[in-house]
């Protein structure tokens, strides 16, 4: 994975010992709350419900042990023992003292990680496939792009202060874990027929109070022009994006507005000049950053057969594991979603146990991902048992992944001061009831958001449940149909909301009703798309 | 009755005016009546507390109970987490909440 040059550290520490005088500014009263706020977003430091709250930046979701195992001793130090993994594959510390912030940031240094483009309206931390680099599927390991994209946008001037935030992702298989095409810009990495590699550019896409798909604007950017596309995808958003109203801030209202046609005839036009400015990098520079994604040593005529004696083993291989491109490998997927437990926590003992297991078994590499997981990506199958039992040792193995318990839920009002409802204790709930049933439903995508901000990707959810404020009283809507993959779309109210067990009896029905009209091999989403909201809001509603 | 809240600007707590200093306890906390903006004005200026405002809450049998749950989750702490509320050792506490 890449490592720092001296370039990045100097950045970083820099950066570190900046906020740290902003701090003691603030401290000692030469800063006001109005000038220090900024500056504090822009270190990913936010004032949460309780306590400040600070985002560290996981860059396209990956690490190595030793950055693990300093999150876990952070989330000790700094915290109160434990950290949250979030849809952006970041994660946040919950009880941080301001005092003690530029220390925190400091200790992340020295791991060669940073809160930067964790907020503000800049273009945040890009965010990739769990699974690049490993998975069999895919055209090339898209993480070399993501980094370059991660150079180019951290400190760009010209982007520090666009009209909202931005978000990227960046994946190299056809088969979306990565929810691309609900980002500002996603890009596909993809194979033309002559063999060449280019990118394919979704613009407008998002969740939040105006969920949007992201149309394709170019099929095929050569990929050496890649970051010059972006540019123009960027100016052309942060000349006409607009600044008077956040809520129809983000490029996927200037899209709309102007039409696809018209925003794609701006970026290609901007993009044309730009290509006579020479700004794209040279091709040496992305091979220096490739190379740190090179493969690891694997292993070579290894079986892929594996003993399956044991039923609660067998049950965990077939939920959390996926084909791995190398022989005798597997991609591991460790659920940080035990039945009851609060989706995308783990302990800082949980933390530092993972760390340890990427450097036994997985050539020191974890990914976090989107859905609030954690990722092994290279595991060889013989040593599948013996990692499943230190998982189970640390209440880390629920086989679920992609399962109704495997439920994305942001911190809604425990902790958010944006949240209208609680996100988590609905979770909770909807685990435990639906636990029995779990193998039994199948894949399933539940995902809860504790406001119209969609944290939480309810509008991606096979089943989506928003959490709103009716009258300083939690009530919680219910959407169906959403999806995240390449057959995205977007999840549709089912009617009048419910309160907070209501929402979970609602749940049972809907997923009684799939069992009792499912056809041979579809799954929940495949029926509603089958026979559509009508007979499902007749058993939901009665 | 009005009551004021903030944040510790060194540590964050969520913390109340209890017409001397800012507590940890919302049961501590006075009625400002229509006089918050120079107290928030004033303790703010002196650094003992940062993002504070205004809320609306109610004297029960149980002491003071802010209006919405929203602030009634910041005087506990995250519901979901009863060991980090300033209650830990009592398992109803979260009742109060809802």
């Amino acid at each position: 994975m890449y490592k720092y040059d001296q370039y990045d550290q100097a950045m970083v520490d820099a950066r570190v010992e900046e906020f740290r005088d902003q701090v003691r500014r603030r401290l000692d009263g030469s800063l006001a709350e109005e000038a220090f706020r900024p500056l504090r977003l822009m270190n990913g430091l936010y004032l949460q419900l309780h306590a400040y709250m600070l985002r560290v930046a996981v860059p396209y979701g990956t690490l190595n042990s030793v950055q693990m195992r300093a999150l876990g001793d952070i989330a000790d130090k700094y915290d109160r023992g434990y950290g949250h993994f979030t849809t952006r594959q970041n994660i946040q510390y919950n009880w941080i003292k301001l005092e003690e912030a530029a220390d925190l940031l400091a200790d992340l240094a020295k791991v060669e990680m940073h809160a930067i483009q964790t907020s503000g309206n800049c273009i945040r931390n890009t965010t990739s496939d769990q699974f690049a680099g490993a998975a069999a599927d895919e055209v090339i390991d898209p993480r070399p792009y993501a980094e370059l994209i991660r150079q180019w946008s951290t400190f760009h001037p010209e982007f520090s202060f666009l009209p909202r935030k931005f978000k990227m992702a960046v994946i190299a298989s056809s088969t979306d874990r990565a929810a691309m095409r609900l980002h500002d810009i996603g890009i596909e990495i993809v194979r033309n027929a002559a063999g060449e590699i280019g990118a394919a550019f979704y613009v407008g896409g998002g969740m939040g109070r105006t969920p949007m798909i992201a149309p394709c604007i170019n099929a095929f950017v050569p990929i050496d022009q890649m970051i010059t596309y972006s540019e123009a995808c960027l100016r052309v958003y942060n000349r006409y994006g607009r600044r008077d109203n956040k809520y129809k801030a983000r490029i996927k209202i200037l899209v709309h507005e102007l039409g696809k046609d018209e925003y794609t005839r701006q970026v290609e036009e901007e993009f044309a000049h730009l290509l006579t400015q020479g700004i794209e990098p040279p091709l040496a520079e992305l091979e220096r950053i490739q190379a740190h994604f090179a493969d690891p040593a694997f292993e070579t005529g290894l079986s892929d057969a594996i003993d399956r004696t044991d039923p609660d083993f067998a049950l965990w291989v077939d939920r959390n594991t996926h084909p791995h491109k190398q022989p005798g490998y597997a991609i591991v997927s460790i659920s940080l979603k035990p039945v009851g437990g609060i989706p995308g926590d783990a302990s800082a003992d949980q933390i530092r146990v993972m760390g340890d297991l990427a450097l036994r078994y997985s050539f020191d590499e974890l990914r976090v991902t989107h859905t609030q997981n954690i990722v092994l990506p290279h595991v060889k199958q013989a040593d599948l048992y013996a990692l499943w039992q230190v998982l189970q040792a640390n209440d880390l193995a629920a086989a679920n992944i992609d399962r109704i318990g495997d439920i994305i839920a942001c911190p809604g009002l425990d902790y958010c001061t944006l949240a209208n409802a609680r996100s988590i204790p609905v979770a909770q709930k909807i685990s435990q009831r639906m636990a029995a049933k779990e193998q039994e439903i199948g894949e399933l995508k539940l995902k809860i958001s504790g406001c119209i901000n969609a944290c939480g990707h309810h509008h991606a959810g096979h089943i989506g449940i928003l959490g709103v404020d009716r009258k300083g009283v939690e009530n919680y809507q219910l959407l169906l149909g959403g999806c995240e993959g390449a057959d995205t779309s977007l999840g549709q109210i089912t009617g009048p909301g419910f309160d907070e067990d209501g929402i979970v009896g609602a749940v049972e029905r809907a997923t009684d009703f799939y069992l009792a009209q499912r056809a041979d091999g579809e799954r929940f989403l495949d029926t509603y798309r089958r026979i559509g909201m009508a007979p499902f809001k007749e058993a939901i509603y009665g | 009755m009005k009551i004021l809240t903030g944040n510790d600007l060194k540590s964050g707590a969520v913390t109340w005016w209890d017409g001397t200093e800012w507590s940890l306890h919302v049961e501590d906390a006075v009625d400002v009546g229509e006089h918050a903006d120079p107290v928030i004005a004033r303790e703010q200026a002196a650094r003992r507390v940062t993002g504070a405002y205004a809320i609306d809450a109610a004297r029960d049998a149980q002491g003071i109970r802010p209006a919405h749950i929203k602030e009634r989750i910041r005087a506990l702490g995250p519901t979901v987490r009863p060991d980090l509320t300033l209650k830990p050792a009592d398992p109803e506490a979260g009742n109060w909440v809802i």
